[in-house]
C-alpha cells in the first residue's frame, strides 16, 4: 500500500515548501508531488529534469462564430458569471465554461472549446521522481490540475514501487486544498506562533477532521513568538493532535532558498536541520503505522 | 479608488499591507477576499454589525417528474449531477450554479435550492469599515464567497481589497475591476518565482501595477532587477524586523506602534493614485 502525507498549512508562507524539501532530501523511496499549482516553488530547491510533459485540459471557454450570431443577446443575459460583454464578446477571465450560452443560442453560434491551462511534468530529480504541474496564468480549475497531479505520482509511485507520496499542498482552505488532501492518510499543518497563524492552524485542522484524515502539526519559527508557540501546544493537546516538533527562526533557512537547496543539505549541522531530521524520523513513523 | 493587494506566494505580507495602509488613509473601506483563510479582523478586532450567511443555488430534482433521461448529467461541465437508474444525484459542492441542468431539462423536474457555504461579515474598527467573508470549512469555492464581499463596494470613496494567494481564480475575481494592483513580494527565489506569474496574470487582466518589497533586506537582490528590468515601480520596501514580526504576531499592526510607517503608506496610497490617472 502506497501511503501519502500531504503538508498543508491554512495561512501561506508558514514554510511548507522549505520544509517539504529537506524531507524529500531526507526521505528513500518517495515521489514528490507539488500541488501548489498556482505558485509552485519546490523546483526550485529540486532541480527537477521533466522526462514527460502532460497537457491539462482543465476548462473550457465559450467561444462566439460572430459570422452568425444574430445579435440577440440571450447568452449574455442568461450567462450568471456575466462573462458575455455588452458588445456580446467573452471574457475569458470571467467564463466557467459552463455551456449556458452555447444551449441557449438560436443560431447556433457558441462552442465551448478545450483550452491548455496548463502542464502537468514528471521528473527525475537527484533524488528520486517529482511530479509538478504550471496552471497557465490566470487559469481556472487548479484542484483538476492538482487531482491530475496525485494520480501522475501514484502511477510513478506504482511503477517505481515507492512507500510514500510526498505532497506539497497550496494554502487556503478551498478547491485546490481539498484535492491535494484527498486519499491521504496523514496531513500535517505547518503553522507558525501568530495570531493569524493560529487562526488558520484552527480552519485547517477543521479541514483535516472533516475529511477524515490523521492531523500532525509543526510549529515553524516557534521563537518568534514563545508564547503563541505555547497557545498552539495548549489548544493541540486539547484537541488531541500531536505535534511533531518545532523549528526556530533562522537566517540559515533564507540562505539556502537564495542557494537553491533544501536547508538540510545547505546547512545539516544547523538547529534548523537538526530539527527536520528529528521531525521527519517521526512524521514517517507516524505515516508508516498509520492503517 | 479600488486598489487590490495581492501576491501569488503565500505569506509575504499582503494582510500587513492592506491593514496599515488602511489605517494610513481616510474615508477608506477595507475588504477581505482571501475568504479561505481571512485576517484582517485579527488586526482590527472590529465591532461586528452584521452576519449574514451566504448561499449558493444548487439544483433540486423532483423525483415525480424526473424520468432519468440523463440530459442534466451530460450538460453539467462540472460532474455535479450523476443520474442513475433511480435517481439523479446532486453534489452541491460541485455545483458552479451555472442554471444550465435547469435549462436543459425537458421534463422542468429541476428547481434551484440554496445551499450555505460561508458567512459574510461586516463591522468597523478605527474609523474604517471592513468587509470580509468567510468560507464554510469543507466547501471548495471561494469565488462566490468573494462575488458577494465585493458586492459592498461603492459606499466610500477608497477601497482596499486583501486578495486571497496564488493567481487562479479566487485571486482574478478579487482583483478584476481594480484600478490598481499592489503585488507584495519578499526578495527569495520563491518570492521572485511567484511575482513572475502573477505579473502575467496582471498584464492579461490590464490591470496597472506595483510592488512592494517586504523583508526587503533578506535573501538577493533579483527582485530589484527584474523590477528595474521590467520598469515596475517599487512602491516601498519594508525591511526586515524582529520587532514587526513580534508585532504581527500578536495581531497589532505596526504602524500604530510605529507611526512613521503611517506616513509612509499614506504616500504610496497617494502615489498610486497619480499612477492611476
Amino acid at each position: 500500500m502506497i501511503k501519502q502525507l500531504t503538508i498543508l498549512s491554512g495561512k501561506g508562507g508558514t514554510g511548507k515548501t522549505t520544509i517539504t524539501a529537506s524531507f524529500a532530501a531526507l526521505a528513500e523511496g518517495v515521489v514528490v508531488a507539488d500541488c501548489d499549482v498556482d505558485a509552485p516553488d519546490l523546483h526550485i530547491l529540486l532541480h527537477p529534469k521533466p522526462i514527460r510533459t502532460v497537457e491539462f485540459r482543465g476548462s473550457k471557454l465559450a467561444a462566439i462564430d460572430q459570422t452568425k450570431c444574430a445579435r440577440c443577446g440571450l447568452c449574455r443575459d442568461k450567462c450568471r458569471f456575466n462573462a458575455i460583454t455588452g458588445e456580446l464578446k467573452v471574457n475569458p477571465f470571467a467564463c466557467e465554461g459552463c455551456g449556458v450560452c452555447a444551449l441557449v443560442c438560436p443560431t447556433g453560434s457558441i462552442v465551448l472549446q478545450e483550452r491548455i491551462s496548463g502542464h502537468v511534468y514528471v521528473s527525475k530529480t537527484e533524488r528520486g521522481f517529482m511530479v509538478h504541474a504550471m496552471l497557465a496564468p490566470g487559469e481556472a480549475n487548479s484542484g483538476k490540475l492538482v487531482a491530475l497531479v496525485r494520480q501522475n505520482a501514484r502511477v510513478v509511485a506504482e511503477r517505481e514501487h515507492a512507500s510514500l507520496i510526498l505532497v506539497d499542498g497550496a494554502p487556503g482552505i478551498g478547491c485546490p486544498v481539498i484535492a491535494s488532501i484527498t486519499g491521504a492518510d496523514v496531513g500535517m499543518i505547518v503553522t507558525e506562533p501568530s495570531i493569524s497563524g493560529i487562526h488558520d492552524l484552527k480552519r485547517a485542522l477543521d479541514l483535516l477532521a472533516h475529511f477524515n484524515i490523521l492531523p500532525l502539526v509543526c510549529v515553524n519559527m516557534y521563537d518568534i513568538n514563545s508564547e503563541n508557540t505555547e497557545r498552539i501546544m495548549d489548544y493541540c493537546r486539547m484537541m488531541g493532535v500531536e505535534v511533531v516538533g518545532r523549528i526556530p527562526f533562522d537566517p540559515v533557512v533564507t540562505e539556502a532558498m537564495v542557494n537553491a537547496e533544501p536547508v538540510i543539505e545547505y546547512s545539516p549541522s544547523s538547529d534548523v536541520a537538526q530539527q527536520l531530521g528529528r521531525i521527519w524520523k517521526r512524521v514517517y513513523e507516524v505515516v508508516m503505522e498509520k492503517g | 479608488m479600488i486598489v487590490s493587494i495581492a501576491s501569488g506566494k503565500g505569506g509575504t505580507g499582503k494582510t500587513s499591507v492592506a491593514v496599515n495602509m488602511a489605517l494610513s488613509i481616510e474615508n477608506i473601506q477595507l475588504l477581505d477576499c482571501d475568504v479561505e483563510e481571512p485576517n484582517d479582523h485579527l488586526f482590527l478586532n472590529p465591532i461586528v454589525d452584521q452576519i449574514e450567511p451566504i448561499y449558493s443555488l444548487v439544483p433540486k430534482v423532483d423525483d415525480e417528474l424526473c424520468d432519468r433521461c440523463g440530459e442534466c448529467g451530460r450538460f453539467c461541465q462540472y460532474n455535479a449531477l450523476y443520474v442513475a437508474s433511480d435517481r439523479v444525484l446532486v453534489f452541491p459542492e460541485l455545483c458552479h450554479s451555472c442554471g444550465g441542468c435547469l435549462l436543459v431539462c425537458p421534463r422542468k423536474a429541476i428547481t434551484e435550492q440554496r445551499h450555505k457555504i460561508g458567512v459574510l461579515k461586516r463591522g468597523s474598527a478605527k474609523g474604517l469599515e471592513l468587509v470580509w467573508g468567510e468560507l464554510e470549512v469543507g466547501e471548495p469555492m471561494a469565488v462566490p464567497i468573494i462575488r458577494e464581499v465585493k458586492k459592498s463596494i461603492g459606499i466610500y470613496e477608497n477601497v482596499i481589497l486583501d486578495s486571497p494567494p496564488g493567481t487562479s481564480c479566487p485571486v482574478i475575481e478579487t482583483i478584476s475591476g481594480s484600478d490598481f494592483c499592489i503585488l507584495v513580494t519578499e526578495p527569495t527565489p520563491f518570492g521572485l518565482h511567484d511575482l513572475k506569474i502573477t505579473v502575467e496574470v496582471l498584464k492579461q487582466m490590464n490591470v496597472p501595477f506595483g510592488v512592494i518589497v517586504n523583508r526587503a533586506d533578506i535573501g538577493d537582490r533579483k527582485v530589484h532587477e527584474f523590477c528595474g528590468e521590467k520598469g515596475i515601480p517599487i512602491l516601498l520596501e519594508i525591511p526586515f524586523s524582529r520587532r514587526i514580526a513580534e508585532l504581527y504576531s500578536i495581531g497589532v499592526p505596526f504602524s500604530e506602534v510605529m507611526p512613521e510607517w503611517k506616513k509612509r503608506f499614506h504616500v504610496v496610497f497617494y502615489e498610486v493614485e497619480n499612477l492611476v490617472k
